[in-house]
C-alpha cells in the first residue's frame, strides 16, 4: 500500500521547515509528506514542536526556513485564511464555537465559503438553504445531528470537540488538521471520537492527526512522524516506529537511556584503561 | 406645525446616522469613538459644494463617498489594533477632524459655514426625504444582516481569529463595514448641513460621537429597530427637556454607563430578556 501512496504526488509537503523564535530553535529541518488518503498522525512528547508544526502549516507561525506545499502550490507568506481557501482545514485545539448560534448555524456558517470569499459575494447572497443541509449532513458525519438545533453554551466538551470537527469538514478540505482532539476526553468519548476520525478518513478524506493519546493514535494511524526537541526522529508503520530505540528513548525519557549509554561507554573505557594498565 | 417638521427631521437624521454607526460597532463589532467626523466629512463636501453652484441632490453622492474613502482609510486602524486600542484611534480620528477644521479658513474656521441651502424643497419635502433615506438605510440594514454579508459580520464581531480558520478575511470585511458605515454618516451628514443651514466644528467633537454610541448602546448593539427607537427618543429628548440640551454629555454619557453597567444588550436585550426569560434555544435561524 505503501508503495503505491509513494507513486502518487504528495498532498502536502514539508519540506525543511524551520522555525526559531529569538535563540530558541522550536523546529529543526523537519521534512515529511502526506499522501492523499492516508491519515497521519504527528506524535512526540511534550514540548517536542507539534503545535508549532501545526502553526507552521496554517500560517500562525512564521517559518524561519524550508515550505510547506499544498498539491503543488507554496503556501509560505500567505495568511492563515488564503491557506485555507487553498484546501487545507483546522479543527482547534481549544474549541471555540460561535456562542450566538445553533450547532447547524456553526456549521452552516463554514459551509458558505464559496458565498463569503468577498464582501460584494457575500451581500449578494441571502439564502442558506444548501448550506444548511451541508451543516446537517457534516454534523451526522461526526455524530451530533440530534444537537443541531441547541446552542453550543450548554453542549459538553465532547460534542463541542464534533462541532469543531464537523465544522472543520464543512470547508470540504483536502487536507484536515486535527489539533489535538481527543484532549479532555475519557477513555470511553476518546476511543468512540477517534473511531469517527477513522470513518471520515475512509470516505476519503486526508487528516494529520497531532495527538497525545498513544493508544488511539497506534489504533487509528496508518502512519506516524515522531518529533522530539524539534527534529523529526522517526516515520512510519505505527508497530515500527514505536520499537524504534529513539522514539522510545524520546517518549520514557532521553536522559536515562542517553546516561545509561554513556555510563556503559564510561566503563568500557574504565575497563580499556584497567586492561591498560594491567597490560 | 413647522416644530414638529423640523423636529422629525432632526430625529430622523440621528436614526440615520445611529443606524451608520450600528452598522460597523454592532454588526461587525468594531468600536469606534469618532464616528461625528463621518458626518462632519459629509456636512461640509455638501455644504462647500453647495455654494460653489452644484445642486443639493448631486453633493449626496458625493458626500457619501469622501466620507466613506476616508471611512475605509480610518478602518486600516481597525485591521492594526483592536478593542480599546481602536477606540482611541478612533476618539484620536475625530480630535484631529475637530482640529484641522478648526484652523482652516476656506472650511470656515471657528466660525464655521453659515446660509447652507437650496435643497430646493420645500420644509416638508426635506422632511419626506429624510424620513425616505432613513427608511431605505434601515433597509438596507435589515438587508445586510439577513446577507452572508451579515452572518460574517456577526462572527467577525464575537471572535474574529476563528472566522479566520474558517477562511475568511477578515480584514476585507473589516474594511467593508467601515466604509458603509462612515458612507451612510456622510450622508445624514448631508442632511444635517441642509436641515441646520449652519455647521461649525462643535457640531462634530467627540460629545457628538458619545451621542451617538449611546443611541446604538441604548438600543441594543446590533439590533435594527432596537436602535432606530432608541436613536429618536434620544433625539427629542433635548427639545422636549431644556435641561438634556444643556447637560447633553452627562445625560448620554450617564446612559451609556448605566446601559453597559446593566444590560449590555441595550433596550432589545431588556426587552428579549422580559419577554423570553430562558434563552436557551438559538437565535438567528433564517
Amino acid at each position: 500500500m505503501n508503495m503505491t501512496d509513494q507513486a502518487v504526488a504528495p498532498l502536502l509537503r514539508i519540506a525543511d521547515v524551520t522555525v526559531r523564535f529569538g535563540g530558541l530553535t522550536a523546529i529543526d529541518r523537519v521534512s515529511f509528506d502526506v499522501h492523499p488518503g492516508e491519515l497521519l498522525g504527528l506524535i512526540g512528547p511534550n514540548g517536542a514542536g507539534k503545535t508549532t508544526m501545526m502553526r507552521s502549516i496554517t500560517g500562525v507561525v512564521r517559518t524561519t526556513a524550508g515550505g510547506v506545499e499544498l498539491d503543488g502550490v507554496r503556501l509560505d507568506g500567505m495568511p492563515i485564511e488564503r491557506r485555507i481557501r487553498c484546501g487545507l482545514s483546522l479543527s482547534q485545539q481549544l474549541v471555540k464555537p460561535f456562542r450566538g448560534m445553533s450547532l447547524l448555524a456553526n456549521v452552516a456558517l463554514a459551509a458558505g465559503s464559496a458565498k463569503t470569499s468577498s464582501p460584494l459575494k457575500s451581500l449578494l447572497h441571502l439564502s442558506r438553504r444548501e448550506e444548511l443541509a451541508v451543516a446537517r449532513e457534516m454534523l451526522e458525519r461526526v455524530g451530533i445531528a440530534q444537537h443541531a438545533e441547541q446552542n453550543p453554551a450548554i453542549q459538553p466538551l465532547g460534542i463541542l470537540k464534533r462541532l469543531e470537527m464537523a465544522r472543520a469538514l464543512a470547508l470540504r478540505p483536502r487536507v484536515l488538521l486535527l489539533d489535538e482532539p481527543l484532549a479532555g476526553l475519557n477513555s470511553k468519548e476518546a476511543n468512540a471520537l477517534s473511531s469517527t476520525i477513522q470513518d471520515i478518513n475512509r470516505q476519503g478524506v486526508t487528516i494529520v492527526l497531532i495527538e497525545h493519546n498513544l493508544g488511539e493514535v497506534m489504533r487509528i494511524c496508518s502512519r506516524l512522524v515522531v518529533l522530539d526537541n524539534g527534529r523529526k526522529i522517526a516515520e512510519g508503520a505505527p508497530r515500527v516506529v514505536m520499537n524504534d530505540p529513539a522514539v522510545r528513548a524520546a517518549y520514557l525519557g532521553g536522559d536515562t537511556l542517553a546516561s545509561a549509554a554513556a555510563d556503559q561507554s564510561d566503563t568500557t573505557t574504565a575497563c580499556a584503561a584497567l586492561g591498560g594498565q594491567h597490560a | 406645525m413647522d416644530y414638529e417638521i423640523s423636529l422629525l427631521t432632526t430625529m430622523s437624521i440621528s436614526v440615520l446616522f445611529a443606524l451608520s454607526l450600528n452598522l460597523i460597532t454592532g454588526f461587525c463589532g468594531q468600536i469606534s469613538l469618532g464616528h461625528a467626523t463621518f458626518l462632519g466629512i459629509g456636512a461640509y463636501v455638501t455644504a462647500l459644494l453647495g455654494k460653489a453652484g452644484l445642486p443639493f441632490l448631486a453633493t449626496l453622492p458625493l458626500s457619501m463617498l469622501l466620507a466613506g474613502a476616508i471611512g475605509a482609510v480610518v478602518g486600516l486602524a481597525s485591521l492594526r489594533v483592536r478593542a480599546d486600542f481602536l477606540a482611541v484611534t478612533t476618539m484620536g480620528v475625530g480630535f484631529l477632524f475637530v482640529g484641522i477644521i478648526r484652523q482652516q479658513d476656506w472650511l470656515g474656521g471657528e466660525l464655521g459655514i453659515s446660509g447652507i441651502g437650496g435643497s430646493g424643497l420645500s420644509k416638508t419635502g426635506f422632511m419626506l426625504l429624510a424620513l425616505l433615506s432613513t427608511a431605505a438605510v434601515a433597509a438596507l440594514c435589515l438587508y445586510i444582516r439577513a446577507s452572508w454579508m451579515g452572518r460574517v459580520f456577526n462572527g467577525v464581531a464575537e471572535d474574529e481569529d476563528t472566522m479566520r480558520v474558517l477562511g475568511i478575511d477578515v480584514p476585507r470585511y473589516k474594511l467593508a463595514a467601515f466604509a458603509i458605515g462612515t458612507a451612510l454618516a456622510g450622508l445624514a451628514g448631508a442632511l444635517y448641513a441642509h436641515h441646520l443651514q449652519f455647521i461649525g466644528p462643535d457640531s462634530f467633537g467627540f460629545v457628538e460621537s458619545v451621542t451617538v454610541l449611546s443611541m446604538v448602546v441604548v438600543g441594543g448593539i446590533g439590533s435594527v429597530p432596537g436602535v432606530v427607537i432608541a436613536a429618536a427618543l434620544l433625539s427629542a429628548l433635548p427639545a422636549w427637556f431644556q435641561f438634556i440640551g444643556d447637560y447633553k454629555l452627562l445625560v448620554y454619557g450617564g446612559l451609556l454607563f448605566l446601559m453597559m453597567r446593566f444590560s449590555p444588550g441595550g433596550m432589545a436585550g431588556l426587552m428579549s430578556r422580559f419577554f423570553n426569560p430562558v434563552q436557551t434555544s438559538a437565535k438567528g435561524e433564517r
